[in-house]
């Protein structure tokens, strides 16, 4: 009974490891893209760039994705999956920047380069090179525009924040803080968010980037400060659930401005609807279609001492503000994604 | 020999007192517990409803000024609606002894048939609208015939469909979020859901002054909550299809014998689930004011909470609906009064999770009586 159920695993193994071979000699070159969920459309587009770069590049793709975020064990299949696949290399948007690395590290040492993607690897040197966007700089371009619109009632802002989560991931810091830097507020730990002593500052709220939970959460907030002017938010799912609650109270009259970060094409169309004041755009297309071709041919950019080369991220507004570049909002419909 | 008997009398006589005192002592003390047990399984929604109460009394002193504002608990009523909803279509299927892991996606899954079909594609509203409601039911009828058919447990049904009609989600949004303003343009009625009615204004332009009612606002989408759940409670407790579900989730082999038929009730029940959650959708759309392919990821689970923390038994055959509507109440009292008192997110978890395991475990202890 063992032996032969042995045995018809080696035939399955020896006829699985032909086809992979019959597959590999069809285009030879192999290289993957793993994303935190398969839904998300930040995702999803930068599933479709990468896809377009392979087809053009004429190397095969492999995509792989967690089942949701923070899912880092259907990630590290992925990357097995990909070392047995012989993959030249992948790219990873890492949803557990810490526990990958010692994947990523054997990923590395069977001879696969790795490029992480948008969330940086903690420590970052972990990949042979990160593209993303700076999250702490697109916070601080919407927290300097919203100190420059506000003028001299910047000093008597009530700001609410709708936060990521609980456990302050790396990008719900980097944008708060960036936030804080950029409008004017004392940042006490540059790692942790909710101790700055700032009197401007009225609630956090916790948004988990959710357009329903966002109206929940400002809704919760407007209890706690009814005379809100300034709300940031993480991402602009949020910002839109949060504009539904302003509305709600009649609060959509001006009287109240909402800034955010992402640059998703819902997120761009809601800045010329008047909805968010200015969004930080990142460019989640660039990244997949920069670590293709880096992967393909082999040659990286220039990059910090780090490993780590910033896609960029450019406020887009339709009230530009002066000392505080930008892009218009039929630029950023040009390049938004999702 | 002798030793023998004088040992056993004194071991007799030793125990011959102390028996009949503790045994009168206890049968007085069950008399009471039990009676308490008898009542609280004749009328399981007496403890939601106390803890309701203790929970509002608790926030209007933690939070001072602010919980019990009339704007505050129209927006807890406001937060609550659709995880009530859902709450009313996973009660039909817990009274079976059955559980809906789907309910969650396949709302969002109607969003995205009714919001998408709609403004993305142009097809008017009033075939877009019916055609997500036909979407939920086949949602729920596939649920059904699966677990009738192939005669699988419901919670691994459901665990499949969940993913499946993730999927289907996925393929048919493509992962595109419709904006508010746009579907104000293009179908302003799957929106009518979040309009906001203020009953002191609207009493008094025709010319009723009630001054209790000042500050309070409700949406179509909290009204609809209501008659949902007025009409399931209605068909439960007055018909005989209502009897059947109940009799199908206390014992269905006595509910065959009895003349039902287990799977068409079981086919129905889901089916109706699935309308339910279609109905539960079109609440989602106007509390959002579009459609987001990516939310309601949690309210699956949020809705097996409300049906829990309402008293309504996992086992099937015992629960009602206004349990149920009551324990979604109780959930949103406790997270948006601990949002209130300042408390974090990670509290209000940890607050509901104890809730859930306090309900189980009343319901474990009332079973009892039964058994």
């Amino acid at each position: 009974m063992g032996f032969s159920f042995l045995k018809t695993a080696l035939v399955g193994a020896v006829v699985l490891g032909s086809m992979a071979a019959s597959a590999a000699l069809a285009q030879d070159v192999t290289v993957g893209l793993i994303t935190k969920t398969e839904t998300n459309p930040f995702f999803v587009k930068m599933r479709e760039g990468a896809q377009a770069e392979a087809q053009k590049l004429g190397v095969k793709l492999i995509t792989a994705a967690g089942k949701y975020d923070g899912d880092n064990d259907s990630q590290v299949a992925a990357i097995e999956n990909l070392i047995s696949a012989k993959a030249k290399g992948f790219a990873i948007v890492p949803s557990d920047s810490k526990a990958i690395v010692p994947t990523i590290q054997k990923a590395r040492d069977a001879g696969l380069m790795v490029i992480d993607l948008d969330t940086p690897l903690d420590p970052m040197t972990a990949a042979n090179a990160t593209f993303a966007t700076d999250n702490f700089k697109a916070g601080q371009l919407i927290g300097k525009w919203a100190a420059g619109t506000l003028g001299d009632k910047a000093k008597d802002a009530h700001i609410v924040y709708l936060d990521l989560a609980t456990n302050q991931p790396t990008v719900d810091y980097l944008r708060h803080q960036g936030f804080n830097d950029g409008f004017g507020i004392k940042v006490a730990n540059p790692t942790h968010y909710g101790d700055e002593k700032d009197p401007r500052i009225c609630d956090y709220e916790i948004s988990q980037g959710d357009q329903e939970k966002g109206r929940t959460a400002m809704e919760n907030a407007l209890q706690k400060c009814p005379n809100v002017n300034l709300v940031y938010t993480i991402n602009e799912p949020a910002a839109a659930g949060a504009y539904e609650a302003l509305k709600a109270v009649g609060k959509d009259d001006g009287s109240v401005m909402i800034v955010s970060i992402d640059g998703g094409c819902p997120g761009v169309k809601n800045v010329q609807a008047g909805v968010i004041g200015a969004t930080s755009q990142q460019y989640p297309l660039k990244m997949a279609s920069m670590a293709m071709d880096s992967i393909a041919s082999g040659k990286l950019p220039d990059l910090d001492k780090n490993g780590y080369f910033d896609t960029g991220a450019q406020l887009v507004t339709a009230k530009p503000v002066d000392g505080v570049p930008s892009i218009s909002v039929d630029e950023g419909l040009k390049l938004c994604w999702g | 020999m002798s030793d023998d008997a004088t040992g056993s009398a004194t071991a007799e006589r030793g125990l011959q007192g102390a028996t009949t005192a503790v045994a009168s002592f206890d049968e007085t003390d069950a008399g009471l517990v039990r009676r308490i047990q008898a009542f609280l399984h004749d009328f399981p929604t007496i403890i939601p409803f106390i803890v309701l109460l203790i929970g509002a009394v608790i926030f209007s002193f933690a939070a001072p000024g602010k919980f019990l504002a009339p704007l505050n608990l129209s927006v807890v009523l406001q937060q609550v609606t659709i995880i009530a909803i859902l709450g009313v279509a996973q009660t039909l299927v817990i009274l079976t002894a059955g559980i809906d892991l789907s309910v969650g996606v396949i709302m969002i899954l109607c969003t995205v048939v009714m919001g998408r079909t709609s403004v993305v594609f142009g097809v008017p509203v009033y075939i877009a609208f019916p055609l997500g409601l036909l979407a939920g039911t086949a949602c729920g009828f596939v649920n059904g015939l699966i677990i009738t058919r192939l005669k699988l447990p419901p919670f691994i049904v459901t665990l499949g469909t969940w993913s499946i009609f993730g999927a289907l989600n996925v393929w048919y949004s493509q992962s595109e979020t419709i904006r508010a303003q746009d579907m104000e343009q293009a179908a302003p009625f799957l929106q009518a859901t979040g309009t906001l009615i203020k009953p002191f204004q609207t009493l008094q332009s025709l010319g009723l002054q009630l001054d209790f009612l000042r500050g309070w606002v409700l949406t179509w989408g909290s009204i609809l909550m209501i008659a949902v759940a007025i009409v399931v409670w209605y068909v439960l407790s007055n018909t005989p299809f209502g009897r059947h579900v109940y009799a199908v989730g206390d014992d269905p082999d006595s509910a065959r014998l009895a003349g039902i038929s287990t799977n068409k009730t079981l086919l129905a029940v889901y089916s109706l689930a699935g309308l339910i959650c279609a109905v539960a959708a079109w609440a989602f759309i106007g509390r959002i004011g579009g459609v987001s392919p990516q939310a309601g990821q949690t309210s699956n689970l949020d809705s097996i909470t409300a049906v829990v923390i309402g008293g309504t038994s996992l086992f099937g055959g015992r629960g009602s609906i206004v349990g149920t509507v009551i324990g979604a109440l109780i959930v949103g009292v406790f997270r948006n009064g601990l949002a209130l008192s300042g408390l974090e997110l990670l509290w209000q978890d940890f607050a509901v999770g104890v809730l859930i395991i306090v309900a189980v475990t009343i319901d474990q202890w009332i079973r009892k009586i039964s058994a």
